[in-house]
């Protein structure tokens, strides 16, 4: 019966909105990265591992993961008011704990890594592109890391069960209405992470929505692979076959590894 | 997939043109969970685990094969202070016992007074180093509270003239190369002083400015071409071309 279903993008029901993930956007953070789901997109900025303060939050025996969730005042249609709120501290809390069993912070006792979680668009489902952006920053930040975090929501219009819903799909007012189901895995373990729901749902098909998300999630976990690998790549590989690109000057420049200092040696002048 | 047949090429261009053994060791991308290899005739090393039958990465880097050990590579990442490493450092503040120096590391750094190689008076530490002075020293302790620095040792000490620039921390091995050959060799072609600090701090004097540009240029393209097996050869090639 879900097989037919005709949805309002005219999407399938167990495909995604087309991906965008890159690594390495943002110069300043020590791992960063940034994923799209369709028109949603979040960016993650990875600092650390550091001091932790206040000290009565440190942790002697590991280090801690603190994450931030937010979404950019223009990045819906009405202005949302900038600074934390009840929805976006509800997000961090369990962004923190979906990423939290990947990542093994033992080697830094004290210390926190700081990640920075942002939604230049929101249309549904920023919760998983944050995640899933998260994942890859910590893994660009060279973390330990037992596995990378894959999210995807899948959901309910009516009695059709689909994949990665749009905002307007999140609306459905129809029929039985829609179900919102946000989940996150280890990509390659068969262990959730998150998982949090809106809506109503019969018991007898949560599995059948569950394995529609695993299903997702590889596609996911393909595209983040993709992305960190590519920045390794684009490393100008040519450049020692081809040398031309140097003996006429031109040097590349790739402004996430080098950051400059410019000093006078301690001359006063 | 382009990237896998490029890693391959680079891969056995590294077996042809040098006996080295490390370098032409098998060595490609992995991210966190990537099964690097099955069977259990290997062994896991550092950056690695084994699940089952398989060994699994646990960092984002670079694979390496070298007979039954599987290592990975980190090529991002914050720097880790380790005991012994000689880093580049600013300082950042005069205390009544030492110097506070920022070494990019995740706790601060300390530099005690006594640790300084010659008799420092108290009322006029400034003297010997003010803030914003820059040295390289040695990590003499970690501890969860901090490191702890010394300035006693061969080419430690406060650093004049030249200029600083950084790379990733965890390129630094590389800009070394092994027992120093990679830095040696761009000393020796450009008759430059160069410390390298494992923070990624590298240090550079040299008679003239272009041979300091030069110098950077250099360790600049050691520190991007993580993947190429062979790189000292390649670097000498690349400095008889810029002698052109």
């Amino acid at each position: 019966m879900t097989k037919e279903y005709k949805r309002s993008d005219g999407r399938k029901n167990n495909q995604l909105r087309p991906i965008a993930a890159k690594v390495g956007i943002i110069p300043n953070a020590d791992g960063s990265a940034m994923f799209a789901f369709g028109k949603t997109v979040a960016i993650a900025a990875v600092y650390g591992p550091r001091q932790l303060h206040p000290q009565h939050m440190q942790n002697p025996s590991t280090g801690i993961l603190r994450c931030n969730y937010d979404l950019l005042s223009f990045s819906v249609y009405d202005r949302k008011k900038p600074g934390p709120s009840r929805r976006s501290n509800e997000i961090s809390k369990v962004t923190e704990w979906a990423l939290s069993p990947a990542l093994d912070l033992k080697e830094f006792p004290a210390q926190v890594v700081d990640v920075q979680i942002y939604i230049l668009q929101a249309d549904a489902g920023t919760r998983t592109a944050g995640i899933n952006a998260a994942s890859m920053a910590l893994a660009h930040a060279g973390l330990p890391m037992k596995d990378l975090i894959c999210s995807v929501a899948v959901g309910k219009n009516d009695k059709h069960l689909i994949v990665d819903l749009t905002k307007e799909e999140e609306d459905y007012e129809e029929g039985e209405g829609a179900t919102d189901f946000a989940m996150a895995k280890l990509a390659n373990h068969d262990e959730l992470t998150l998982l949090q729901m809106d809506g109503k749902i019969q018991p007898n098909i949560v599995k059948d929505a569950l394995k529609l998300a695993s299903e997702a999630c590889k596609e996911v976990y393909e595209a983040q692979k993709k992305a960190l690998k590519d920045i390794v790549i684009e490393i100008p590989s040519n450049l020692v076959t081809q040398q031309s690109g140097i003996s006429n000057g031109q040097f590349p420049k790739r402004r996430d590894i080098i950051k400059e200092i410019v000093h006078n040696g301690g001359e006063e002048k | 997939m382009s990237y896998i047949e490029n890693e391959n090429n680079e891969a056995h261009e590294a077996i042809s043109d040098s006996g080295d053994s490390s370098d032409s060791a098998k060595r490609f991308v992995v991210v966190p969970g990537e099964t690097i290899i099955e069977g259990e005739d290997y062994l896991p090393g550092e950056g690695t685990r084994r699940e089952g039958s398989k060994i699994v990465s646990s960092k984002f880097g670079l694979a390496e094969i070298a007979g039954r050990v599987i290592k990975l590579i980190p090529i991002f990442g914050a720097f880790i202070a380790r005991r012994n490493n000689v880093v580049i450092g600013r300082v950042s503040d005069i205390t009544y016992s030492g110097w506070l120096v920022d070494i990019d590391s995740s706790t601060s750094a300390f530099l005690p007074i006594d640790e300084s190689p010659r008799f420092v008076n108290r009322n006029e530490m400034d003297q010997y180093l003010a803030i914003g002075d820059v040295i390289a020293a040695k990590i003499w302790s970690v501890k969860t509270k901090g490191i702890d620095l010394t300035l006693k040792g061969k080419g430690l000490g406060k650093l004049e003239g030249g200029f600083i620039f950084r790379v990733i921390p965890s390129r630094v091995p590389r800009v070394i190369g092994r027992e120093g050959s990679m830095v040696n060799l761009i000393k020796d072609k450009t008759g430059c002083n160069i410390t390298v600090g494992q923070n990624g701090w590298i240090w550079i004097r040299g008679e003239t400015i272009d041979a300091e540009i030069k110098a950077r240029r250099a360790v600049e393209l050691v520190s991007e071409k993580v993947h190429v097996g062979g790189l000292t050869d390649k670097i000498e090639a690349w400095f008889m071309e810029e002698k052109q």
